[in-house]
């Protein structure tokens, strides 16, 4: 049964899930979503496998219309979204029945925001997953950007009981304010920079660029010094690998970058930090600072913990509709 | 190669297993052999790796594994490398139409080189180049043993499109780009074979440690291995290295 139709498409929305894994070897890009934390909320708050595909919005947000009852959720940036006449919860879910049209009204703060459906969306998996890699035109919708006209089938039917709207509490939310701190493991290829270099790095605050895309957040600041020359033999990039071309300047490498690259990686930014690059927009300002391994790892736990917990945390009002 | 490997972090999630800096057969065989090695252990809390030039990337799951023991499970693995066997190694032999509209860098590489078409084909076809790797889009195989007669630099403007199965040379390496998309090496013939299919149970044709070697086609040949390979029908050729 369809269960959304695309009214407007909005500047970039795509269909993403975790991504393409066990692929790179071959050369696949993962792609999935951007901001992986607010992806899961999203699937968390319609009571989706954590996995489960859903629509990633950038900035300018499609007008949607729905064709059935069912229960949506959005989390992630705050895109001014508004359900017919009534403004939504950025970070919450809400039933819709036939002929409901929801829009975004602009950004307030963030750049991107993650709908999902409870049930999940009726996407064939293509390599194991729905994601969309634009570049190579693989999974979503035909390997594009959703248009004007798609329309979108629900995974499964949901019984009305799974139809309760809930809302993140304020202390799992993220939101943006400027200049974030991102935190960093030094290297792998640390030792191809100068001291000076280094410190350049983690003193400085870098600006997003407007060239900035799923690929790699590309961003503007004082140049960061190679020891000799910016080239190395390719290897394998892992996501939020930092790597530092000849003309200094760093891009961090986001869900639909290449799997191996020629140029010095400087640092890799740590899992929880990730939504920071997803959610920033061009002249946002981004600063470094370095923390150990051990201490990435404890990080990683406290964040795996608070997305494990997050279902029990929902808060739920009356059950009326929104 | 080092004398010892390198155990590189790359984030919370990733961990670079670095055998030595340069591009060589032996440093990358022993990449292979590692890889090899990786798979049929079926180490849980390895969730995929990625083998390069000279080093694979790791992705683990952090809460699975803490970095010294995963390094400590690893050096147990390198050292029993002797006994991971590479397979030997198959030859997959690609058709390419040389020059014309699908090779619009040709005349340029018998300019720079001041060989004739024939000559610059004759030495492209004449070797069988190792596949170091698949990286930068799906199934790009970064290819060893080019000739230096016919190395030329790079486009000053990389192209917008090149078109899929387009065959290039960049320096001294050559490659072919299964899938559409933006580069700046010399395109000097296209084959019709798919490399890269996302629907197919094994997507991406080639594998790294096998050899590639190319043949010459004429246009109407072109057009119908293209026609075949369309329809899922066309065979590429394939035979153990010898």
């Amino acid at each position: 049964m369809t269960f959304l139709r695309i009214v407007e498409p909005g500047f970039l929305t795509t269909i993403q899930d975790r991504g393409r894994f066990k692929y790179q070897k071959w050369g696949v890009p993962v792609a999935g979503a951007m901001d992986e934390y607010a992806f899961r909320a999203a699937n968390i708050l319609v009571g989706n496998d954590e996995n489960e595909g859903c629509l990633e919005i950038t900035l300018i947000g499609p007008a949607i219309e729905f064709l059935a009852t069912g229960l949506v959720a959005i989390a992630g940036a705050d895109l001014g979204a508004r359900l017919n006449e009534r403004d939504c919860d950025p970070w919450g879910s809400f039933r819709v029945t036939k002929g409901d049209i929801l829009k975004f009204m602009g950004v307030r703060s963030g750049c991107r925001t993650y709908l999902a459906v409870a049930g999940g969306l009726g996407i064939p998996c293509v390599m194991g997953s729905k994601s969309t890699y634009l570049r190579g035109g693989i999974g979503g919708v035909e390997g594009r950007a959703l248009r004007s006209g798609d329309e979108l089938r629900a995974g499964r039917p949901v019984r009305s009981y799974e139809l309760t709207a809930g809302t993140v509490p304020p202390e799992c939310r993220h939101s943006w304010t400027n200049p974030q701190t991102v935190r960093v493991v030094l290297g792998p290829q640390d030792d191809a920079f100068t001291p000076e270099g280094i410190d350049t790095f983690l003193q400085n605050e870098y600006t997003l660029t407007i060239e900035s895309d799923r690929m790699g957040c590309r961003l503007e600041g004082p140049p960061i010094q190679h020891k000799d020359k910016p080239d190395i033999v390719s290897d394998g990039i892992a996501l939020g690998s930092i790597q530092v071309p000849g003309n200094g300047k760093p891009i961090v490498m986001m869900a639909d970058r290449q799997t191996t690259g020629g140029y010095a990686k400087i640092a890799t930014v740590i899992t929880p930090d990730l939504w920071k690059l997803a959610q920033a927009k061009p002249k946002d300002r981004i600063r470094f600072a370095e923390v150990t391994l051990a201490r990435a790892h404890e990080l990683y736990g406290e964040y795996e913990n608070t997305i494990k917990l997050l279902p029990g945390k929902l808060v739920y009002a009356a059950r009326n509709r929104n | 190669m080092y004398k010892q490997t390198k155990y590189l972090p790359a984030g919370d999630k990733g961990l670079v297993v670095e055998f030595g800096s340069t591009i060589s057969e032996e440093i990358n065989s022993k990449v292979r052999s590692f890889a090899l090695a990786l798979e049929s252990a079926g180490i849980p809390g390895i969730l995929e790796f990625i083998p390069t030039y000279r080093s694979l990337l790791l992705i683990y799951d952090p809460l699975e594994w803490e970095t010294d023991l995963l390094v400590d499970r690893l050096r147990d693995l390198e050292n029993n490398l002797a006994s991971a066997l590479l397979p030997n190694p198959n030859v997959y032999y690609l058709p390419v139409m040389y020059g014309g509209e699908f090779g619009p860098d040709l005349p340029f590489v018998c300019q720079y080189t001041g060989l004739t078409e024939e000559e610059v084909v004759r030495i492209h076809t004449g070797t069988k180049y190792l596949i170091y790797m698949l990286g930068f889009t799906p199934g790009f195989p970064y290819l060893g043993g080019m000739d230096d007669q016919i190395s030329v630099p790079r486009l000053d403007n990389p192209r917008v499109n090149i078109p899929a199965g387009s065959v290039g040379i960049a320096g001294s390496q050559t490659g072919i780009y299964p899938v559409d998309s933006p580069g700046g090496w010399r395109i000097i013939g296209r084959t019709p074979a798919r490399l890269f299919d996302p629907d197919d149970k094994k997507p991406v044709f080639l594998n790294a440690g096998d050899y590639v070697c190319f043949f010459r086609v004429t246009f109407d040949e072109y057009r119908h291995i293209a026609g075949e390979a369309e329809k899922g029908r066309y065979r590429i050729r394939v035979s153990e290295y010898m």
